[in-house]
């Protein structure tokens, strides 16, 4: 027995003791009828061959480790966006409690959401009560300023109507009639959770500017000098909002963050539970319609919200997950064109820092491979962020990118020298990923928590930049976008390329001659 | 200060009492009549804790549980290391379920072994529109090329495979044969069905039964040779590996387990449990199914036990032994004897820093009332619990061995429940999963995720005692707790009701 009181194992050493690793060997010989260690070993080392890649790719419908989750996700990730606002989602309750777990699991922070918990009888009879008992009692509990409804997959088969749902249910006095109930129908099988994102930060501005689902008059566009920002899906929302709008002070630019839920994931531990905190107020969120302009920070997060703005009359802009120096500088020469400011010296000057810094580290990543996974637009600023330091992306994989994203891509690795051995890989998978990984591989992988498993299968080194990281605590906080943001990703790569320099050079006696104190 | 010493009984059922009324202030008429009958105070001598419960959550309140889909797949199947569980439906389930349980397992994952893969049919608008079996089908195949050491399939359905009609039955039954008799599960647990995971549970030992079960016959001759002290492991989920400190003592005892559900569990392993002597059963609420089949079916006789502290612990080792021969009753008190020390000392270590602080538990189906003896090992107390998804049984089993005599009970708590009994309550630990976890670690109360350790454990027998001892007091006494007030915010809130 190992275990003690003085020196507590817990399950990492505790099962590395002979009586447990005894045991282990016991149940699998004789219990757990083993495949032959040859016969595994030998389809081990099949599974990284170009003949298993390309059975691999040739699958139709099987998909194995997708980087993507569901639409109803980004719709509660909007919604908290909003001061006061409670997400209320139509369907099985079983849903709510996984998007607060993996919200709570990324963010380290409560995630509140509520449920309108369908079951057999709502499937056959439609939900229709669940939504009037469910808004009566979310209004009554929560106290919010206004309830974000958005569906599940089993509301959307099942066909309920949310628009009649919301209005009977108001009619019913659930909630009085001039309470704010946006909605959005975000169905799991059609996109994934940047499309749930989209949509609901459409349906609420839809639901402000154009008369509150025909309860009010729709409003009249008075143009003013303020510029309205969207951040888009991101697990780095804390620190990236902060960082917009501390780019908007020094640029003296009035604004109106939509969806700003920097707050709501970062709440203060100081003896209150802050169920609701900071947000996009609702008369700002009205107001938006007069501001003249739209900044989305990622394209294919607001494919609809875009074009429903520049159809109220406003100029509309997106970008891609700016991350880097002509990401950024394109960013902030937009802001100056459309507010008419002036960028001002202090940000130059965290330009000038930025590029020194990639200047003296250069030589470290300069002609380093690369494969990225995740977002389609973070994919896209990461990517473009890695040639601008002369590394290769070599593979580019979103699960949840479409073609257009793929001639994006490829556009881009066509401008620059570095790009020509570069690959977009648009629905494809983690597993697809790990074939790639062993066929043509590069030096390090950048992607979120689940590349830890492709990481241990091929070797290659991750670095965590994503949605979700689970396993690694408070990246979050800090921001990728910016110059310092830009800062921050340098550093977390170049943290990484040291670290893997050290591990190779450290056996004393035989490598240990390149273990370097000055790198 | 322990609630029972600085109050009277009388005076806590009162406060609890009041504050249930407190609560239900909030709600409009009909969800108070309903919520009121799922809180209430514990009677000592009650058969139960006086609570409904397995109904159905009230739409619009925060409620913690999951779904049918949850309990099969995230909990039943899902550990079951050599086969490949699908999850047939739109990518979310699958997704948010992925390698969230830390159900340990030795194996070669990709290759012989699945449990921390995602296989997803990743549904779409078509597979809606034309329905799912084709693709189905064509998964498998895939499934057959790409993984060929797989030892089995299951489909967990998720909620539009119900409601669009597949007939994934049919569609396992022709693979199963077209595959040689490859096993291929159906299970249909899509999460509309019933009013938690609890169903899944259910649905998911029915699997077990008709789909492995019944395909092997009770004459066929297992793969090893039969002993009289086989037994078989079954609910215990292998959370940090909390199954191996759990088996390592029935094998010190004289046992042999033969097969561990589900946690590091194998397809060899379900098939061969009709041949155990003994079903020794953790998660009364997940496996009784299962256990009773077998019991009715097979004749095998099947026992609850607690391996959270060394009360339970000793109590469990010595109603097992009960079953068998001297041998093995002298098996378990030398079980007892040899970690005698290690509790003593674990005791003598942690005891003096928790006694007296008290705990308020919100779980699944078992650990609500299976951790109240480890807690009160350490001279802690539990003075609130309650179920996400218990049935009465468990109520019952709670209210006979378990809870004293006032304690707050909350079946399908809500957010805005908990809350407050927590801020009125004042409890030294709160011990519940990872959506609460932050809540209450923000009101500056210390919290133990009580699902999954909080990527600690194992929690279960004398190693697990150890690490459990030492996580709580690690929660409680952290320094971090004195730091949430600001020191120029002299704001002092009352401990106790009683005191305002």
């Amino acid at each position: 027995m190992a275990q003690s009181a003085e020196h507590v194992l817990d399950h990492f050493e505790l099962f590395r003791g002979p009586e447990y690793q005894q045991m282990l060997a016991n149940k699998k010989k004789m219990f757990e009828n083993p495949r032959d260690p040859a016969e595994v070993e030998r389809v081990r080392e099949w599974s990284k061959t170009a003949e298993y890649r390309e059975k691999n790719f040739a699958r139709e419908a099987l998909t194995v480790n997708p980087a993507k989750a569901c639409q109803p996700l980004g719709a509660v990730f909007a919604s908290v966006g909003f001061e006061g606002t409670l997400p209320f989602v139509h369907g099985s309750q079983g849903c709510v409690a996984y998007y607060r777990s993996h919200l709570s699991r990324h963010f380290k922070e409560p995630s509140s959401c509520v449920s309108s918990s369908m079951t057999e009888d709502a499937a056959v009879f439609g939900g229709l009560n669940n939504m009037i008992d469910g808004l009566a009692n979310s209004y009554n509990m929560y106290k919010p300023k206004m309830i974000a409804v958005s569906t599940t997959c089993m509301a959307e088969v099942i066909g309920d109507d949310l628009n009649a749902f919301i209005k009977t249910s108001k009619e019913k006095g659930s909630v009085p009639a001039d309470f704010d109930v946006p909605f959005a129908h975000t169905p799991a099988f059609v996109g994934s959770h940047v499309t749930g994102y989209d949509n609901a930060l459409k349906g609420i501005l839809e639901h402000f500017w154009d008369g509150k689902a025909g309860t009010a008059s729709k409003l009249e566009r008075a143009p003013n000098k303020k510029i309205n920002l969207i951040g888009g899906f991101d697990g780095y929302t804390v620190g990236n909002i902060r960082e917009i709008k501390r780019i908007f002070e020094l640029m003296g630019i009035q604004n109106t963050v939509l969806a700003d839920n920097s707050d709501v994931f970062d709440t203060p531990t100081d003896g209150e539970f802050r169920m609701y905190d900071g947000g996009t107020t609702l008369e700002d969120a009205a107001n938006a319609v007069h501001a003249k302009a739209t900044i989305s920070m990622q394209q294919w997060c607001t494919e609809k919200t875009l074009p429903f703005i520049a159809d109220h009359g406003q100029e509309v802009v997106a970008f891609n997950y700016p991350v880097g120096v002509s990401a950024t500088d394109e960013f902030l020469m937009a802001l100056s064109r459309i507010s008419g400011k002036d960028i001002p010296e202090e940000l130059a000057r965290e330009r000038g820092r930025l590029v020194d810094a990639m200047a003296d580290s250069s030589a470290h990543i300069h002609g380093k491979k690369f494969a990225i996974y995740g977002d389609p637009d973070l994919c896209y600023g990461l990517a473009a962020f890695l040639l601008e330091v002369g590394a290769e992306p070599i593979h580019v994989l979103a699960t949840n990118g479409n073609k257009a994203w793929e001639e994006k891509m490829q556009a881009l690795f066509g401008s620059s020298p570095f790009g020509q051995n570069c690959h977009a890989y648009p629905g494809r998978d983690l597993w697809h990923m790990r074939s790639l990984l062993f066929t043509e591989p590069v030096d390090f992988l950048i992607g979120n928590t689940y590349g830890k498993y492709l990481e241990r299968d091929t070797g290659t080194p991750l670095i965590r930049i994503g949605f979700p990281i689970f396993d690694r605590h408070h990246h979050h906080r800090s921001p990728l976008w910016g110059y310092q943001g830009g800062m921050n990703v340098l550093v977390k790569i170049l943290d990484k390329i040291f670290d893997e320099i050290d591990k190779k050079t450290n056996i004393a006696g035989k490598t240990d001659y390149s273990f370097d104190i000055i790198r | 200060m322990s609630l029972a010493t600085s109050q009277g009984i009388a005076e806590i059922k009162a406060r609890n009492k009041e504050l249930i009324q407190e609560v239900l202030k909030v709600y409009p008429e009909k969800t108070a009549k309903r919520r009121a009958k799922h809180l209430n105070v514990h009677e000592i001598g009650k058969s139960d804790c006086g609570v409904k419960s397995n109904l159905k959550s009230i739409p619009g309140v925060m409620t913690i549980r999951g779904c049918a889909y949850a309990g099969s797949k995230g909990v039943v199947w899902g550990p079951i290391k050599d086969m490949i569980h699908i999850s047939h439906g739109p990518v979310g389930c699958g997704q948010y379920s992925w390698g969230s349980r830390r159900n340990y397992y030795v194996g070669t994952t990709g290759i012989d072994s699945f449990v921390t893969l995602q296989f997803t049919s990743d549904f779409q608008e078509k597979d809606i529109v034309f329905g799912g079996d084709k693709k189905l089908v064509k998964i498998i195949d895939e499934i057959q090329e790409l993984f060929p050491l797989n030892n089995g399939i299951t489909i967990q359905s998720e909620c539009p495979i119900g409601l669009i009609g597949d007939d994934i039955e049919a569609v396992s039954r022709a693979k199963s044969k077209e595959y040689e008799g490859k096993t291929i599960v159906p299970v249909r647990c899509e999460g509309f069905r019933g009013v938690s995971q609890s169903l899944g549970h259910h649905i998911a030992n029915d699997a077990v039964r008709d789909w492995v079960f019944d395909k092997v016959t009770p004459e066929s001759k297992p793969t090893f040779e039969p002993t009289p002290y086989d037994v078989a492991i079954i609910g215990d989920y292998n959370i940090g590996g909390d199954a191996w400190s759990s088996r390592i003592l029935l094998e010190e005892m004289g046992l042999r387990v033969i097969a561990q559900w589900s946690g590091d569990g194998s397809l060899a392993e379900l098939e061969a449990t009709p041949k155990a002597k003994l079903n020794v059963l953790h998660c009364y609420r997940s496996m009784n199914y299962i256990s009773r089949h077998m019991e009715e079916k097979f004749g095998i006789p099947w026992c609850e036990y607690n391996f959270f502290g060394p009360s339970k612990i000793v109590e469990s080792l010595r109603k097992i032994a009960g079953y068998f021969d001297d041998k093995i009753k002298e098996g378990a008190e030398r079980v007892i004897e040899k970690y005698q020390p290690l509790v003593d000392a674990v005791i003598a270590k942690y005891r003096p820093r928790l006694e007296g602080k008290s705990v308020m538990l919100f779980v699944g189906g078992l650990r609500p009332r299976h951790v109240i003896g480890a807690y009160e090992d350490l001279g802690m107390e539990v003075v609130g619990t309650g179920y996400e998804f218990g049935h009465n049984d468990d109520y019952q089993r709670t209210a006979q061995h378990y809870v004293k005599d006032g304690t707050l009970i909350y079946d399908d708590v809500t957010g805005y429940e908990f809350e407050r009994f927590v801020e009125k309550i004042q409890p030294d630990l709160v011990g519940s999963g990872i959506k609460e976890k932050y809540v209450f670690q923000k009101m500056g109360v210390p919290f133990r995720q009580m699902h999954s350790w909080d990527y600690s454990g194992p929690y279960h027998g004398y190693d697990g005692f150890a690490v459990f001892a030492r996580d709580m007091d690690m929660a409680i006494n952290s320094p971090i707790w004195k730091k949430t007030k600001a020191p120029w915010k002299n704001v002092s809130k009352p401990k106790l009701m009683a005191a305002e």
